[in-house]
Formats: C-alpha cells, structure tokens, sequence
C-alpha cells in the first residue's frame, strides 16, 4: 500500500521548549524539535558526519549540529551553513492530537 | 565694572557657548536661565538614558560645580516668559526681572505636535528632555503597548528604548520609507528590515488621525480606517527652534532667528546660538553645529570679532545599538554620480554621492566604519579624482596607524566638540592619556554623539606610550552588545533568563555563540542563583558528559589532584565491563576516560560509580594535576598532593568563561607542569610561588608570577581572587593565557593580590555564594531536569522496518 501515515510520537511536554528528542520509528531515526509555537521533525542525523541534530542548539528555526556546527534550517530540512550548500535533510510533517505530536510518515 | 550676561537656555548650545567665552578674559557677570530644573546634560544621549545604556547622572555634562566655579549664576526651573529690549531686561515665569548688557538667546527648539485631536489624553508624551525620558521610564514597562508616532532619527531611537523596555513597540510613519530626511528610499529600505529584525513594528505611508481613549490612551485611529490599541503615545515628529522670546526683542525672526556669519542678529546686544538659529536660510537639529557656533559667537560677543560660521555638513548618525546608520551631506542624485554597494544578505548598504570629483553626500546603512573617512573628505571638500576606484572599499592599509597618521594635524577627529588630531596628541603628550575615558575627561573629544570613538582610539593606540584597550568585540549578531557592556545591562536590569536578554536586548531568538555564553554570564552574576535554561546550553551541560563523534559521550569521574585508591579503581573497572565501555584511557590530567558511552546509560553509569562528576566536558573547573610532593618524593619541597587536592575541592563544581585546568607541584622541578596551566601553585624552599595564565595547547605560554606567599593557605587564597576575578572579567571563551595576556598581569595583580582589602573581599564573597550554591551535576542523573533528558522518546505508535 502507498500512501501516508500519521504516527502518534509523544505528548507535547516530553519535549522541552527550543530542545529536541530523537525517536526512532521502523528503520527511521527523528528529531523533534519544539519551537513553541509549533514542533518540527527532520531526520536525526547531520548531513555533515552525522551528528545528532536532537542535540543541537536551537537558534530561532534552525538547529546547529552539536559535533561541528553545520545550520540546518528546521522547516525546509536545507543546510544553511556552509552557505550554498545543497545537501539537505528529510524533513516530516506534524501536528499537535489531543496534546500528542503527530509525524507523518510515508508508508512502504 | 564687568558687562552683566544673560543666558536664556540652559542646554548643550548654550552652555557650550559658555565655556567658550569663559576662554577669553572674564568681563561678564553671568547669569544663566534654564526652564528644566537639571543642570546642563547632553540631549543627544537621552536615547541612551532611555535603553538603560546609562544612568541620568552620566550624561551631565556640566555638573553644579562648573557653575560655581566659573561664577555663573545658574536660575534653573525659571523660564524667562518675557524680554524688554529697550529697558534691557527679562522677566521669569516667577515673577522675576533680571537686566542685562547683553542677551544671549539659546532657547534650542520643542517638539512639534501634528495637528491631532487627543493629542492632550493622559499618556501622549514627547521625547525631548530628561523629565520626558523620566516619564517614559516611569510608564514603560513588559507588554506596555506604545505608539512612536513619527519614523525619523528620535522617533526611531524612542521605540528601540521603549522595546527595551519590554514595551510592544509600533512606529507610525507618514513618509513611505524611514528616516527620510537622511536616507534615500533604499537607504530606508534596509533600516526598515533592521528595526523590523528587533521586533519593532513599523506601519509606513500612515498618518495618525485620533488618540482614542476615555481620559488615558487607549489607541490611535490611523489614516487607513485601522486602529491600534495603545497605553503610551510618543510625538516624535520633528522639531521647531522656540522662537517667540526673538520676536518680542524685536529680532528678524524666519523659522528661527536670523543670525549672519559672527552670529550677529539684528539687534547689537542680543545674540542667538543652537538650534533656535537659522543661518544661511538653515536650521540645524543636531549637535556638531552648536559647538562651531558657540566658537564663532564667543568671539564676537567678547569684542574679537573676526572668526565667521559658515555652516556645518548635516551630519546625522543613529545611535542604536546594533543598527549603524549614517549619512552626511547632499545625498541626492540630481546633477551627482552615485557609487554603490549593497548586500542584501548582510543588511549593508553603502553610497556615496560624487559631483565635480568631490563627495558630495553619503549614506551607510548597516557599516558605518568608513563614516569618518568620508565626512573628513565632506569638510575638506578633497578631490577624489585620483581614489575613484577606491571609494568603497580603500585598498588595504600597509600598517594599521597609516588612517591616523595621513590626518593633518588640523583635521578634526571629533565633529561634535571641534577637537583636532593636534589636540588630542597634545592632551596624551602633556597630561598623560592613556585610555578612551581619559581622553574624553580631559578634551572632551568623543562625548557628544560617539562616532568619532573608534578614530580616537586609533590615535591612542597610535600615539599613547601605555594605550589600554577599551572598546570590545560584540557577541554575535543576535546579540549586538561587547559582553562588558552586557554583564553591566544584565546585573544593572536584574536580567536573570536567557530568554528575557534576548526578548529584550537581542533578536529574540539567539544562536549557539550568544546562548551558551548568556547562560554562563547569568549564572555567574547571580553566583548560581538565576533561571537556569537548559535550551540554552550546549549538549554537553545538558547531559554532563561529553559528546564525541558518533554521538556517544565520554565519563570522566573527579580524582582529585589524581590521588585514587584500588577501590575506586575497581569500582571504575566493573563499570567498564558492566555497560562494556569501548574504551578505558588514562588522560593527560591524571584522570580516567571511560569513551564510548551511549546518553541513556549514563545515569547508570553514575550511580553505579558513585564519585563526584569530573566536568571533563563543561567550561569550568577541570582538575588539578600533582606530583608526589614531600610524602615520598626526595625533591619535594611543599606536600603539592594535599594542596592539589585541597585546591580541587575549593574550587570544583563551578562554571569558568573557558576551562581551568591547574597543577601544584613540591618543587620547581615542575613534574606536574603548574608553569604551563590556568592555576599552578610551584613549591619552593619556604613557600609557593603562584601563577596565572600558562597554557600548553594551540600555543605554549608561561605563566606569569601572580604572588610570593609563605603558607599553602595563603597560596590557596591568592589563587581564589584571581580564579574569581577571571570569572567576573574575561570574556566566555577566553581562557587564562589570553585574558591576562590582554590584561596585562601588572593589573590582574593590582586587582586581585594586591588589591584593597575590601575589593579582595568582594572576589572571595562572591566566590564563596556560587560555591554554595554549587552542586554535583551527576546528582541529576537520580532526579533528570525532565523526563527524556538521558532517555530516547519512545513513540505511542509501533511503527514496521
């Protein structure tokens, strides 16, 4: 079946504002990350060498990898540092179900 | 019998005046009316009075004093309602008539208020002395909702002040770009995204119609049918030179009073200076023209009629922090070539207005270094045919004292005050100027607007032979402030979350330069007592441990002084085999390394090893590295291992700007390196030497001889003061070996060892109040902060590879 699934992760307070968490769902590893007014989830791992975004420093919608400050732009999944960068990392939708963040998730 | 003096206006022209005549021989008696009841200050920094960048005190710039010293009868709180030109004479608004000889009007100018209905609600307010920025001070408070009607240089300064404030800050502007009359539309363009990047709005091609409200302000009614609702209304829409005492002494009166170029009115004994002037068909509103008038007019008032005012260059530069505009002359493009720059991704924009080979006009949005350059090149209308390709971007000077020495002698640095390279070359040779403040103290160069600051400093650092640095590097872009500065806004705002700074000083979102170094400056100025943010810190003061390359972190616990037993040993070596740690290392700080440890196991981890958190991972406090000492050492001279130990246990726990590592060796054989660390306490025959800022990292440097004592107590004591007084004063980051390098170790000593005993005992209270208040980071691993701060989220839903 092709198609899309929206994931039940977590509720909202598990994440802690401008942090993120890593879960792991299937073969995927996520990072959500909590800007207040809304939570972002892109692929855990820094394009760079593959540092753990969820432990970065979140600076406005970016998040700066933990291991060797690459910025990655939390809604586009874009590099923005090094500038003129096209490597990029997935990104999932999400929202908020009864105080529980959603990601939606292609289905295999 | 001496001349009697009138002085009607008690601000910066006038007085500037003032001390101009006081040069020549005294022949006046010197009476001086001011309608404010405060003594003399400089209106140009009240933007800065109301940003909390300074105190109402630090802009006074004639203090009660300087009156009495010169003789000058100061009538402050009295103003003069009336003047009669043929009986000589002027009449207070208390009733009181004072003759004169002479008559000297400095009335300067008012706000001006658009025609408004509601402008007389409770809540409408102007931005023009220092009872106004009180009042604004007063009212201005977190979401107090103000309107800043009029988007020029003052209305633009009062809403960065207000916001600062914690104000909800909106400008309402009638022209379709800001700053109109000194930027051109791209100019205003690029100001606009600058204030809008602080969070102020900005609502253009607007006027006001109404101040809305029962009595208090509620809102504004706006040309466009919409409404904002408001608590505070600031009038910031222009300026008009208070003319009304000239008409009734009978003077020819335009806009302002008409004056030639000796600064002569139509009438032989009445004179006018600042901004109630208008000369050559101009009335200025900034502060350089005042002080050349104030010259030319001391001249002519004194009987040495000679000196002529021929105008100023409009000069105008905003005075926000963080939002570098400027702009001088004739910028329009009418019969001139322009020359631009732009960086739409920088926020710079730069142009320059040529005409017959000379500059006519600049503008600088977003780097206003070159200000100077180009306003000596306005004055001294140069011809620039032969830097035509370098107008922008002059090539690379050979050596950094080449800008300052091209300048003549004669070349004016500060345009405010009329202080001359000459000058301030004299002032360091003959009365000893070593610094900014100084400098400012003795010729009063850089204290009116502050742009020509950083050209001062160029001729200290070119000139004085012990030239002492002042000025610092901003943090970051986000946060557009040097942290000297900073710490003093955070300790003088009682500013105690991260957050709070940014919302307040910064672009309210922050990056991993500005949040980790906020987060150590709070705790330190509070001594551990603020709202810790953990969002605001690096991973590695998240979890207490240190992240290495595939993401796993590294367990270092705390050996003090490396001194352990075979039960710790053991204890660490079933720990390794327990959570099958890859890899077990001794490092170079006499410690153990367990590497390779995943994040969820690392409460474990601590509690099964049950020693205190070594903070391998944090800026702070590292380790203390010892030799053997005297217990079984045949060298030794002092026990360095009980000293290390005592050191550790003193000192640990607490956050540094960068780390500490420190060493105390028996003798100076120096086995345990203390001559290349933050801290080292070196043994001698009879007591310790102590010393400071060693490093044996990117560079090696020795470290410098803090102090001689005789007692390990007394070594440990002088070691305190200098660990408290790096923690007060480097900058985050900055380690040992380079803050006293750029401090110089004659001060650190004169500040910590050798300091009054009060201010040594300042170093060690604060000292003791962050260790009390410090704990063992690892303790949280029993208690997490919240819930998945070691533990990945699990999800609610299962999800199939």
């Amino acid at each position: 079946m092709n198609g899309r699934q929206w994931v039940q992760i977590t509720s909202c307070e598990n994440i802690p504002l401008r942090e993120g968490r890593a879960v792991t769902l299937g073969d995927r590893e996520i990072a959500i990350f909590n800007l207040g007014d809304r939570f972002l989830a892109t692929d855990n791992r820094c394009p760079h060498r593959g540092g753990p975004l969820c432990d970065g420093i979140v600076a406005g919608g970016s998040v700066v990898c933990p291991l060797h400050a690459w910025k990655v732009k939390l809604d586009t999944g874009a590099v923005e540092r090094p500038a003129a960068h096209d490597k990029c990392v997935a990104t999932y939708a999400t929202r908020i179900d009864n105080g529980v963040v959603m990601i939606e998730l292609p289905n295999r | 019998m001496k001349q009697r003096l009138v002085v009607v206006g008690n601000g910066m022209a006038g007085m500037a005046c003032v001390e101009q005549i006081l040069k020549y021989a005294p022949r006046f008696d010197i009476t001086v009316f001011g309608d404010e009841t405060h003594v003399n200050y400089n209106r140009v920094l009240l933007s800065s009075v109301l940003a909390g960048e300074k105190a109402a005190d630090d802009i006074i710039v004639n203090p009660l004093e300087w009156y009495r010293k010169n003789e000058i009868t100061l009538r402050a709180g009295v103003r003069i309602v009336d003047v009669d030109p043929d009986a000589r004479t002027v009449t207070g608004d208390e009733g009181s008539v004072t003759g004169y000889d002479v008559l000297l009007l400095a009335t300067g100018s008012s706000a001006w208020f658009p025609k408004i209905e509601g402008l007389d609600k409770d809540g409408v307010l102007a931005f023009r002395t220092l009872d106004d920025t009180r009042e604004l001070l007063r009212r201005a408070g977190p979401q107090t909702k103000a309107v800043v009607i009029g988007g020029g240089l003052l209305g633009l300064e009062a809403a960065r002040g207000l916001q600062v404030r914690g104000c909800r800050v909106t400008v309402v502007h009638l022209m379709p770009t800001l700053m109109e009359r000194q930027l051109d539309p791209d100019g205003g363009h690029y100001l606009l995204g600058k204030m809008e990047d602080l969070g102020i709005k900005v609502l253009l091609g607007r006027t006001t119609t109404a101040v809305l409200g029962n009595g208090h302000v509620e809102g504004v009614a706006l040309s466009d049918d919409s409404c904002l609702e408001a608590d505070l209304v600031v009038v910031a829409a222009g300026i008009r030179p208070n003319v009304e005492l000239a008409y009734k002494a009978g003077l020819h009166v335009n806009r302002g009073v008409v004056v030639n170029d000796y600064m002569e009115t139509s009438s032989p004994s009445v004179y006018a200076v600042g901004e109630c002037v208008e000369h050559r068909g101009v009335c200025y509103g900034l502060v350089a023209p005042l002080f050349e008038q104030g010259k030319v007019l001391a001249a002519t008032i004194t009987g040495n009629r000679g000196p002529t005012y021929t105008g100023t260059v409009q000069a105008a530069k905003l005075k926000i922090m963080g939002v570098d505009v400027f702009s001088a002359g004739d910028w329009s493009e009418q019969h001139s070539e322009p020359v631009r720059f732009e960086d739409r991704a920088l926020g710079v924009y730069k142009k320059l207005t040529v005409r017959d080979g000379k500059l006519a006009g600049v503008i600088l949005v977003g780097d206003t270094s070159d200000s100077h350059r180009y306003m000596e090149w306005l004055r001294t209308q140069a011809d620039l045919t032969s830097q035509r390709r370098h107008l922008l971007f002059p090539p690379p000077a050979a050596d950094a004292g080449l800008d300052v020495a091209e300048m003549a002698d004669s070349a004016t640095v500060c345009g405010c005050v009329g202080v001359t390279k000459g000058a301030i070359i004299q002032a360091i040779h003959e009365r000893g100027v070593n610094t900014l403040s100084q400098l400012k103290e003795c010729t009063r160069a850089s204290t009116g607007c502050g742009s020509c600051s950083s050209m001062c400093q160029d001729l200290l650092r070119a000139v004085a032979p012990e030239f002492e640095e002042e000025a610092k590097k901003v943090i970051c872009g986000c946060l557009p402030f040097a942290e000297d500065r900073l710490r003093d806004i955070l300790r003088s705002q009682r500013l105690k979350s991260v957050y709070e700074v940014l919302e307040i000083y910064g672009n309210g979102q922050g990056c991993e330069i500005c949040k980790p170094a906020l987060s150590y400056m709070l705790d330190m100025l509070w001594c551990g007592d603020h709202e810790e943010d953990r969002s605001a810190r690096f991973i590695n003061d998240r979890v207490h441990a240190n992240i290495q390359k595939d993401g796993t972190f590294s367990v270092i616990p705390r050996i003090r002084g490396g001194v352990t037993s075979a039960a710790e040993l053991r204890k660490i070596a079933d720990v390794a085999d327990k959570y099958r740690v890859p890899m077990v290392k001794i490092t170079g700080s006499q410690r153990i390394d367990l590497l390779g440890v995943k994040k969820e196991d690392l409460p474990r981890i601590w509690a099964d090893l049950d020693m205190p958190s070594g903070q391998a991972y944090t800026k702070g406090v590292r380790m203390v590295k010892t030799c053997i000492g005297t217990d079984f050492c045949r060298f030794g001279t002092q026990d360095s291992t009980s000293a290390g130990v005592e050191l550790e246990r003193r000192f640990e726990q607490l956050y540094t700007p960068h780390k500490v590592k420190m060493a105390a060796v028996g003798c100076p054989r120096n086995c345990a390196e203390a001559t290349v660390k933050d801290i080292g306490l070196v043994g001698q025959e009879g007591g310790w030497q102590v010393v400071v800022g060693g490093a044996a990292g990117k560079s090696v440097r020795k470290a410098d001889l803090l102090t001689t004592v005789e007692s390990t107590e007394q070594a440990l004591e002088a070691a305190e003061l200098f660990f408290q007084y790096y923690r007060e004063n480097a900058n985050y980051l900055e380690r040992t070996y380079d803050f006293v390098e750029r401090t110089g170790i004659e001060k650190v000593r004169k500040d910590t060892v050798y300091a009054p005993e009060p201010v040594r005992q300042g170093l060690r209270d604060r000292f003791a109040k962050s260790k009390a208040r410090a704990v063992d980071p690892w303790l949280e691993g029993r208690q997490p902060r919240t819930a998945a701060q070691f533990v990945p989220i699990q999800a609610l839903q299962k999800v199939l590879a």
